[in-house]
């Protein structure tokens, strides 16, 4: 019984079938709400009002012809599509999603599984720079290193925002931070900030506007997807959404106290507290220009570094002030 | 570091139109920039020549599709002059009207290239849908919503109705709301003011040395506008002021256009409300006296000139176009230079290139002896791509 539940988690719910359903369903309400936001239609045409043109551009892209260029490694080119795609689906794996026993530590939750979504969630990085660089093309090997400059901005502070209700929860599980703050909610209002400065540093990882430094169309074309096409792209693309979706299932999780209910309720706090994640990232997308690369690492070692540093300590002090006068 | 040469263009998503742009870079620092024009000769001019006048207004206005009214208006004037025609006032006015609607609404479609270059897509889509108004207004007076066609020599063919200037009014006072809100957007958001000032800088002495012409001059505060200082049509009696920004980048370049939509709707309102009754158009004789001329003309991209030169028949000897883009290209040269690679499609959109209006001769070098020669098409294909044949067979 508890393998057939581990394969319906590994494959259905909330593995792959799941992640691949909901992130292009995210994608389409980011396009949507995007192109409200910009007065225009957005999708509309595909399944009632455009919901499965994500799905729709994914099965096109999988028919078109795929290039590979001549002078491109074909193993890693070709490989690095399908790499990054499992990293990211395996990151969606460690969410606190469905009927995770707090206090029985199982294979997908355990302490310091935090650690390991944050670190799955750094790979696709360099998984871009590795495409871009592996591309052989001057776009793209340009892209690639935007990808990594970028990295060193904004991964810093991401994590120092991520960890700190971590500390205030004195846990390294998921699933007992998540369970730490159903608790007590009210103590969610001290991580205001670190909850802004990780949905920026998120819209920075994903490389969405005003951090889309690495594709900007108009200055080296497609960055670093300039040499990809086909079935690669179509997995580059699906692996962006993925990424999406378990990063804001990552800040859902330390900063809204999880998908507390049983497996419907839970389901249905995911789906809504994501959405709220995602709606601000649009948000963001469709308020700002692009930047230049030399002002995106000013901003986050000026601004946002400083301000996940005050957050953290600002935990301690609700860590070893408030909560020891509150017991 | 090494210095490395990347080409932007001919095929770039940046650029909507052919031209090559070498950088030579050191990391993300342009070191320097080369443009290579050619990609898309049209023989417009030569074209001119084997049309009659009234023909040629036609072909005028296809020269550009956004400052289509601006080639015909600088071409019907030098024609005008040339046969010295006494345009009617209503005709002139309505001249104008059409000019400064045209000025509007390549503008408005500038700021939104210019927001989309700088990754602002937004503004682009806003500014682009704003600009359907003003397609409308233009649509309303000529029929037709991009080649008016309402120039003719000795006038205009269409006149305007009461009704019409309710509507073009309406229509103003919708957009002079809207662009105030772009005023506001564009010169204070923080991204987007992040990315456009300080960039590519042209001091005001080098503006003047290198020619610049239209907004781009302007930005780089000198008040040149051939409507002030060599008035055509009716624009001596008509009050506006001369924009111009000190910040020399392309924050300046936003601020005086921004600032000559505001100054364009001022000009529409004052023909509405003071278009003088009369006839619209004089006749034209067929033949044109024998002579030369030149006519100048403050397109919205800077200063159009054209060149006639009849010999007393229907057609002219000789029609020679120089577009505003053609000569901002020393100058753009001069702002890329020190910029990012960051920087190259912004600076090169600020000075609103239409590449194929400018382009007029190409220069075939043969690449292996480096002589230049003049050659007819049907000897290019017998030199080069039947050679080509014979390779693959």
């Amino acid at each position: 019984m508890s393998i057939l539940k581990s394969l319906i988690y590994l494959l259905i719910y909330p593995g792959l079938l799941f992640l691949f359903v909901y992130s292009t369903f995210c994608e389409w309400f980011d396009r949507k709400l995007y192109a409200r936001l910009q007065n225009r239609v957005g999708p509309a045409y595909t399944g009632r009002a455009g919901i499965l043109q994500p799905v729709a551009d994914f099965f096109k892209l999988l028919f078109k012809e795929d290039i590979i260029p001549e002078r491109a490694d074909r193993v890693i080119f070709s490989s690095l599509p399908v790499v990054g795609l499992a990293i990211v689906l395996t990151a969606g794996l460690y969410l606190p999603l469905w009927n995770i026993d707090v206090s029985i530590p199982s294979y997908n939750s355990f302490q310091g599984d935090i650690i390991v979504v944050l670190y799955l969630l750094s790979l696709p990085t360099l998984i871009f720079f590795l495409a871009g660089w592996h591309s052989t093309n001057f776009f793209s090997t340009l892209g690639g290193v935007r990808v990594l400059t970028m990295l060193f901005g904004y991964e810093v502070p991401l994590f120092l925002a991520i960890l700190s209700p971590a500390i205030v929860a004195d846990s390294w599980r998921l699933a007992e931070i998540a369970d730490f703050y159903q608790k007590c909610p009210f103590l969610l209002l001290f991580q205001l900030t670190g909850f802004f400065v990780a949905v920026i540093a998120l819209q920075a990882k994903l490389e969405r506007t005003p951090f889309d430094i690495p594709h900007a169309e108009t200055e080296i074309v497609g960055g670093t997807f300039t040499e990809y096409s086909g079935k690669k792209l179509a997995f580059f693309r699906l692996m962006t959404d993925i990424e999406m979706v378990v990063g804001s299932g990552l800040i859902a999780t330390v900063f809204m106290a999880g998908f507390p209910g049983n497996a419907f309720v839970s389901f249905v706090n995911f789906i809504i507290k994501t959405l709220i994640v995602i709606s601000i990232l649009s948000l963001i997308r469709a308020a700002c220009s692009r930047i230049r690369i030399d002002q995106m690492v000013n901003f986050s070692w000026k601004w946002l570094t400083p301000l996940a540093v005050m957050q953290l300590f600002i935990s301690i002090l609700v860590k070893g002030v408030f909560w020891r006068i509150l017991q | 570091m090494k210095k490395i040469t990347i080409p932007i263009g001919p095929q770039h998503p940046a650029l909507k139109e052919p031209i090559s742009l070498r950088m030579t870079i050191e990391g993300e620092v342009i070191k320097d920039a080369d443009v290579r024009l050619g990609y898309n000769h049209r023989g417009i001019e030569k074209l001119a020549e084997s049309k009659t006048y009234i023909q040629n207004i036609y072909l005028m206005e296809r020269i550009c599709g956004i400052c289509s009214h601006s080639h015909t208006t600088c071409y019907v004037q030098a024609v005008e002059a040339l046969c010295g025609l006494e345009v009617p006032k209503r005709g002139l006015y309505i001249r104008t009207l059409v000019s400064e609607l045209e000025r509007i609404h390549s503008h408005l479609l500038w700021l939104g290239v210019a927001a989309h270059e700088a990754g602002f897509d937004s503004l682009f889509m806003y500014t682009w849908r704003d600009r359907e108004v003003v397609m409308d207004l233009l649509e309303i007076i000529s029929g037709n919503r991009v080649h008016y066609a309402i120039n003719t020599i000795g006038g205009v063919r269409r006149d305007i109705s009461e009704q019409q200037k309710e509507k073009i009014l309406e229509g103003i006072e919708f957009l002079r709301k809207r662009t105030e809100y772009y005023t506001n957007l564009g010169t204070t958001e923080p991204t987007f003011v992040a990315r456009i000032s300080g960039v590519g800088k042209l001091p005001k002495e080098k503006a003047i040395e290198l020619c610049a012409v239209g907004p781009t001059l302007r930005a780089s505060d000198v008040a040149s506008d051939i409507r002030k200082d060599d008035p055509y049509a009716v624009y001596d009696e008509i009050p506006f002021d001369v924009c111009t920004a000190d910040t020399c980048d392309v924050l300046g370049r936003v601020v005086v256009r921004v600032k000559e939509l505001i100054e364009s709707y001022k000009i529409v309102e004052f023909v509405i409300k003071n278009l003088p009754a009369g006839e619209i158009k004089i006749k034209a004789p067929r033949k044109v006296p024998e002579g030369e001329t030149v006519s100048r003309y403050e397109a919205p991209r800077g200063e159009n000139i054209h060149y006639v030169k009849s010999n007393g028949t229907d057609k002219p000897e000789r029609l020679k176009v120089r577009a505003p883009t053609l000569a901002n290209y020393p100058a753009t040269i001069e702002m890329l230079k020190n910029g990012f690679v960051a920087d190259i499609p912004l600076i090169f959109a600020a000075i609103d290139p239409c590449i194929c209006c400018a382009e007029r001769v190409v220069e075939l070098i043969d690449v292996k002896s480096g002589r230049s020669d003049i050659m007819t098409f049907s000897e290019i294909k017998r030199k080069y791509f039947c050679e080509k044949k014979r390779e693959t067979l």
